[in-house]
């Protein structure tokens, strides 16, 4: 693939999102084998090194993430795919990431959990992990598209965030999406908006590693530029040397997380299907949304007046236009493929102005529109 | 005067004084590795350390390289991806006994096995310093820690053996108390083209000598060279002498493909045969 020109094609979820990532920049990746992710490490062993990109299989999980901040530090886009028992395994360091501002692209291809729990079935178990998965305060961007053409777009926003930001971003599939194959627009490069991280400018001898600018982001050097300078996991000064006075921490910790959460209006991706009248709301997010975009239609076929608020950025999460959305509503109805996480983060945002209700599934089977109707018409009937 | 004007180059002043303790091994090592670098001629630009966690993992706070100082284990395998995603930055990690052995040994046996080129240097002070002097994986059977209070019952890793059975190109051990082959070795081992070691036996009058009867820098340097022998010596002994004596010397010397190469070469035929489905 040359990407000079758009091409239409037929691809699994994974390749999609393989695709999109080249686009984007990625030229390192690595990862280890495991299901559903592994035709992402397939793909970009196949095609890294046709581009003169890295691409490596690593001993275990801890170390495809290690490598990935390494190889991110010297100036590669650099991303790793895994699945839930990965992700668990690749905390550490994605912490290690977040503190030290090194960008890079996490890709979830969910699973049922926990442990090895349906290793082919697909789950939304995740979305707190994502979110919290690593400790300590941290900023985190967690993106989940909900379908194969979607997963492109949203891999490249991915990377850009990453190198916005300066911070890991968490990608969020499910076994469905990373394994439907569909139709899929791929762009051409001059098509895409491409962002690379901020370049120091200046005297190298004066150079202050992690002094931000004004959008919370320091400019970030290459290693081996000529910008020498230390990169720690311990709280750090702008000087990168470790740091403990308690101001500076402070300030530092909350630069951290603001740099995201100040930033939401540029990161919050959502769409909204029929919400203009609806009296009901079904908020959704990955394969779970496109389920619920047909629930709307045959919802509206009965007289029911519902409409659809499909989250593709979970995290920072939509906390303004669910309370406006709350205000609006009688009734919001959470179906995911959990018990219940994203619920309560829509429930605690509601501030009580209108019934949350969660629809939670976990028998490893998708859910379908129907039943997201049946369960509308339920809470109808009930009130 | 003139060793302490090779040093300043390449230290970053403004971070010391540094958190080792009075008579601890971290600097003597540093010394020697400063000294090996200097004698290369190598641009400080061109260098990359990198480090993990623990007392000699600090090591890469104070010299004045592109430096990180990384997660518990895990040097090697942040070193690997700066290796690999940028093959012309000369990669060094710094790691601690039980950094490298215990919680990073995967990722000393895999970056041995793919013959990256990287060289890592151990300092092996035989206990867990930093968080108070817990036994590790090369701490002597027999010997005492803070988590062995009746004697450690656990075989110890001969870790320059384990480098060189899983496929390193340079493996040597030295300690602190030999300082001129310290400095040989590393120069050695930073000139080898695929991944190299060198083990450095060091001290910790604090953690370890404390609970072994070796409180004094002194006692603990006397120690040490009454526990290395040169390999040659090490070899004509009995297997009861051999028991209490560690080798040292150059274990291993060999050229054979070096990972980063190995995948320009696919890189190359990839490129000419598609090696794509469009």
């Amino acid at each position: 693939m040359k990407y000079e020109k758009k091409v239409v094609k037929i691809l699994q979820g994974n390749e999609a999102c393989v695709e999109g990532a080249i686009l984007a920049g990625v030229r390192f990746f690595a990862g280890y084998p495991i299901t559903p992710a592994s035709e992402i490490a397939e793909g970009m062993a196949r095609k890294l090194p046709v581009i003169g990109g890295k691409f490596m299989q690593m001993e275990d999980e801890i170390a495809s993430m290690a490598a990935v901040a390494g190889a991110s530090l010297t100036g590669l886009k650099s991303m790793t795919a895994s699945s839930g028992p990965g992700i668990c395994l690749k905390q550490e360091n994605i912490g290690f990431a977040a503190i030290a501002e090194i960008p890079c692209v996490i890709v979830n291809a969910q699973r049922g959990g926990p442990s090895t729990g349906l290793p082919t079935k697909p789950s939304q178990g995740d979305v707190m992990q994502a979110r919290w998965g690593t400790h300590g305060d941290h900023p985190m961007i967690a993106l989940a598209p909900s379908d194969v053409n979607e997963i492109l777009q949203i891999t490249i926003k991915a990377v850009n965030f990453s190198e916005k930001y300066r911070t890991p971003v968490m990608l969020l599939l499910d076994e469905v999406i990373a394994h439907m194959r569909e139709k899929v627009n791929i762009p051409s490069k001059n098509e895409i908006e491409i962002i690379d991280r901020k370049k120091p400018v200046g005297e190298k001898k004066d150079f202050l590693p992690f002094k931000a600018d004004e959008d919370m982001v320091p400019p970030m050097a290459n290693f081996g530029s000529g910008y020498r300078y230390h990169v720690t996991g311990l709280v750090h000064n702008e000087k990168g040397y470790p740091a403990s006075d308690p101001q500076g921490v402070d300030q530092f910790l909350r630069r951290l997380t603001n740099k995201v959460e100040l930033n939401k209006k540029d990161i919050i991706i959502e769409e909204e299907f029929s919400l203009k009248d609806a009296d009901i709301a079904i908020v959704a997010y990955g394969s779970v949304a496109r389920a619920a975009q047909r629930t709307v239609k045959l919802a509206r076929e009965k007289g029911i007046k519902a409409g659809l608020l499909k989250l593709i950025t979970l995290w920072p999460f939509s906390d303004d236009t669910i309370e406006r959305l709350a205000q609006k509503v009688k009734l919001i109805i959470v179906p995911e493929m959990n018990l219940g996480q994203m619920s309560r983060e829509v429930e605690r945002t509601a501030h009580g102005k209108c019934r949350v209700v969660s629809y939670g599934k976990v028998d490893g089977d998708l859910i379908n529109p129907v039943e997201i109707l049946n369960k509308i018409e339920e809470e109808i009937n009930e009130k | 005067m003139k060793n302490n004007d090779i040093i300043g180059q390449y230290i970053r002043k403004e971070m010391f004084p540094h958190i080792w303790c009075p008579g601890c091994g971290n600097g003597i090592v540093l010394g020697a590795l400063i000294r090996a670098i200097h004698s290369l001629g190598w641009e400080k630009d061109e260098i990359a350390m990198i480090s993990g966690i623990g007392c000699s993992s600090r090591i890469t706070g104070y010299v004045d390289f592109n430096t990180m100082n990384t997660t518990h284990g895990r040097a090697l395998a942040f070193a690997t991806g700066i290796k690999m995603a940028n093959p012309k930055l000369k990669v060094i990690t710094v790691m601690g006994d039980g950094d490298c052995s215990a919680i990073g040994g995967n990722h000393f046996i895999h970056s041995a096995r793919r013959n990256i080129d990287i060289t890592a240097i151990i300092i092996n002070n035989m206990i867990y310093g930093m968080t108070g002097g817990q036994y590790s994986p090369l701490t002597p059977t027999g010997k005492y820690g803070s988590t062995a209070p009746y004697g450690n019952i656990d075989q110890n890793f001969d870790i320059s053996g384990l480098a060189a059975s899983a496929g390193a190109s340079y493996v040597a051990r030295s300690s602190i108390f030999d300082v001129n082959q310290s400095i040989r070795f590393m120069k050695n081992a930073l000139n080898k083209k695929g991944f190299s070691v060198v083990e450095m036996i060091s001290d910790c009058p604090i953690s370890y000598g404390k609970m072994n009867k070796l409180r004094t820098p002194i006692e603990m340097l006397n120690w040490i060279k009454s526990i290395t022998v040169p390999r040659k010596t090490w070899e004509k002994l009995s297997d009861e002498e051999k028991k209490d004596k560690i080798p040292t010397g150059e274990f291993l010397n060999i050229n054979i493909p070096e990972y980063t190469e190995k995948y320009q070469e696919i890189c190359t035929y990839a490129q000419r045969e598609g090696g794509e489905d469009e």
